[in-house]
């Protein structure tokens, strides 16, 4: 099989062919929001991140920022900053460059003001738009392809049919030369042993194992009792009564291949296949890893619906709870018919072939109605 | 026939919801191609889980054949099963801050 995609320099394909306007720091956010307001084809990607960081968490705002620049969907980058924080701009913007990817940076203090960056930027986002859209898309094969699955607003359906049916989408392009992530590593617990069984090599193992304590131990160390938190409340009235509960539903996105890399937030895969990037469960800052890690079409498992998309990733919802797909069918995509439970392989065939339709431009209901402007940035904290 | 509820591994001692049940209603299921048979105590919603087999307080609860926590009191067949009979063992800082003290 085959898709319509973007070719990249690098070699990567696209599934979307944006200028990204990036803001490196919240104060940056609304001035990058005006310059993207006013020029069809750019996307901003908007957080609340970049000040009074941890150098760790300064390290990964920066590497995040970087990879979702380098993410295949994107044409070009326009960089906002305001010029006193933390945030390497230049470096970021270097390592975009190397990567053979058009960018400008622009610094609010240095410009002279809000009015004057958007005029800047604002003629910068123009000419690459313009350029960008001399690309047109070529048909490649499903090997070009990264898929990204998260879930949230989780059920009892999720584990059941929507997961599980991402798995077998997840199976098959990987079977097919192509690459997979998934993350959400608070959702790893009570369910890791099963996904360290499935590493390549015994360190990936050790290292999914350790990752999940890592999270774990932030709990533990807080005098937390997770049960607060994760299972949601929500979760717990569509039936999930623990975390461990939840995440044996929730590995199931990850499909049945072996486990190639763990990596860090904000990182990229150094291996082809199926990888993990850590995470947490929270949804929004967890489609940002997947993004960051270059996946170009993504899949949302909800069983209680929710609108959130992602800036640069099409993101396709898919529900196996039938009255969430009734009474949210503005915002779920794909139905998963839970009499169909034995036939999950045939069921992840269809899902694939609908996945291939939005990586060759066909829009998913988040993109359609603009549910995708926001997603942010995870950070472990503390903040100074 | 469109299945009530289903039991997702052999070694499960809970099954799930695939409709909303009431309680004196008696569910058919397939155990590891078994047939079994269980009476509700219960009103059991869509998504939520009932027992298959009797337990006592502390014993572990198992879904996917694997344990999703443990019961915090003894539960009977058909009985509804979740946070308030089962509580998770993992994440829970206040369990070790209890014991650090």
């Amino acid at each position: 099989m085959s898709f319509l995609g973007y070719p990249r320099v690098d070699g990567s394909v696209g599934t979307r062919n944006y200028v990204a306007i990036i803001p490196t720091v919240v104060c940056a956010t609304a001035t990058a929001r005006q310059i993207s307001d006013d020029v069809k084809g750019s996307v901003p990607f908007l957080h609340h991140q970049g000040c009074a960081l941890t150098p760790s968490d300064e390290a990964l705002v920066n590497r995040t920022l970087t990879n979702l620049a380098l993410n295949p969907n994107i044409a070009a980058a326009v960089l906002v900053g305001l010029g006193c924080e933390p945030i390497d701009i230049d470096g970021i913007a270097e390592q975009i460059a190397k990567a053979g990817k058009p960018v400008e940076k622009l610094v609010i203090q240095e410009v002279g003001g809000t009015v004057a960056t958007v005029e800047k930027g604002t003629r910068i986002a123009r000419q690459m738009v313009s350029d960008a859209t001399r690309i047109t898309r070529e048909s490649f094969d499903d090997s070009k392809l990264m898929f990204g699955a998260e879930c949230g607003g989780s059920d009892t359906t999720s584990g059941l049919g929507s997961n599980p049916a991402i798995g077998a989408a997840f199976d098959l392009v990987v079977s097919k030369g192509g690459n997979a992530v998934f993350s959400e590593t608070t959702e790893f617990i009570g369910a890791e042993h099963l996904l360290a069984r499935r590493a390549t090599t015994p360190e990936v193992g050790q290292k999914i194992l350790d990752m999940v304590r890592r999270y774990e131990q932030m709990f533990l160390d807080k005098g937390v009792d997770m049960r607060g938190t994760n299972p949601t409340k929500g979760n717990i009235q569509g039936g999930l009564t623990s975390i461990e509960e939840k995440s044996l539903g929730a590995v199931s996105k990850g499909g049945t291949m072996p486990i190639q890399e763990m990596y860090e937030y904000g990182e990229r895969p150094t291996k082809s296949g199926l990888t993990i990037a850590d995470g947490p469960g929270f949804d929004a800052p967890s489609l940002t890893a997947l993004a960051a890690a270059g996946s170009t079409v993504m899949f949302f498992s909800t069983g209680r619906g929710t609108p959130l998309g992602s800036p640069f990733v099409p993101v396709i919802k898919v529900t196996a709870n039938g009255s969430t797909f009734e009474k949210m069918n503005d915002n779920i995509d794909f139905y998963v018919d839970l009499a169909r439970k034995g036939h999950m392989p045939e069921v992840g065939a269809e899902l694939y072939a609908h996945a291939l339709e939005v990586a060759s431009g066909r829009q998913t209901k988040a993109e359609t109605l603009n549910q995708d402007r926001y997603n942010g940035i995870f950070i472990i904290g503390p903040l100074a | 026939m469109e299945r009530k509820a289903i039991v997702l591994n052999a070694k499960d001692n809970v099954a799930t919801a695939l409709a909303d049940l009431a309680a004196g209603d008696t569910v058919d299921l397939e155990v590891d191609k078994n047939p079994v048979s269980v009476k509700l105590v219960n009103p059991i919603q869509f998504g939520h889980k009932f027992r298959l087999v009797d337990i006592k307080s502390g014993a572990p609860i198992t879904k996917y054949g694997e344990v999703i926590g443990e019961a915090t009191k003894d539960i009977a067949t058909g009985e509804h099963v979740h946070v308030h009979n089962v509580a998770s063992t993992r994440g829970r800082g206040d369990v070790a801050k209890a014991a650090a003290k």
